[in-house]
């Protein structure tokens, strides 16, 4: 499968994840949460680049409990919660911002 | 049964790459740690190798997964004992090995070393007192 935004096509998994994360650019993201019906505000953003730089720093997209305690640590604890993030990212926290960042389904995510 | 922790061991005995073994057996941990089990690891023989510091997989063809050793904090693993005999025969030292830490929740989030050197008799009583034990 695949999407393409102003003449450029991006490969994805079935489940519309990317194929190749080195393609991800700010535009396939906006893409991506429109084609959700998700307009992307700063807070979401705030998510997707936490999302990110975990991954850049570990390799791994991080499991939803993972996530929520990371993020509380950085944005702190009223944004640390799973009701703040399933808002944002009705689809699942980790599953959908995950999308968005460009990584692959989180480790152990069905 | 429900409520009920139970003590999982994961034993990792070979090298990082070459085989898949030990990058399965790390997503398996990652995935078993959302049970909320009692987890711990143990790295022997040429298992040493993944956590030694400084990887380079380039010529392996297989991505540098060392990093995520150090994302099992986050999840709530943090006993990694390694055997001392292991290394030995291999000519590696405790300071070769990457400063795996993680942030004690119930000691004001203090630092603390994951990475336990234990001897292959103390390993043995590790093993002893597992409920369940998976070997990669």
């Amino acid at each position: 499968m695949s999407f393409e935004v102003n003449g450029k096509t991006y490969e994805t998994d079935e489940e519309g994840y990317l194929a190749d994360l080195s393609q991800w650019n700010p535009e396939a993201a906006e893409y991506m949460a429109k084609e959700d019906d998700c307009d992307l505000s700063e807070y979401h953003w705030e998510v997707i680049n936490f999302l990110r730089e975990y991954y850049e720093e570990y390799q791994i997209a991080p499991a939803v409990r993972v996530l929520t305690k990371a993020i509380g640590k950085k944005l702190g604890k009223d944004k640390g919660n799973s009701k703040y993030l399933y808002e944002l990212f009705p689809y699942g926290p980790a599953k959908q911002a995950c999308k968005y960042a460009g990584l692959p389904k989180p480790t152990g995510c069905v | 049964m429900a409520n009920q922790t139970k003590k999982f061991l994961y034993i990792n005995r070979r090298a990082p790459y070459g085989t898949v073994y030990a990058l399965e057996g790390l997503e398996t941990v990652l995935i078993g740690a959302a049970f909320e089990q009692d987890v711990s690891m143990a790295f022997m023989d040429d298992g040493v190798f993944q956590l030694k510091d400084h990887q380079d997989s380039g010529e392996t063809g297989m991505k540098n997964f060392s990093p995520t050793y150090r994302a099992l904090g986050d999840y709530e693993v943090t006993k990694l004992y390694v055997e001392r005999e292991s290394l030995e025969a291999r000519g590696l030292r405790p300071e070769d090995l990457m400063a795996l830490t993680y942030e004690d929740e119930d000691d004001d989030y203090k630092e603390k070393p994951s990475i336990h050197i234990v001897s292959s008799a103390e390993l043995a009583d590790i093993l002893e007192i597992q409920d369940v034990i998976f070997n990669f």
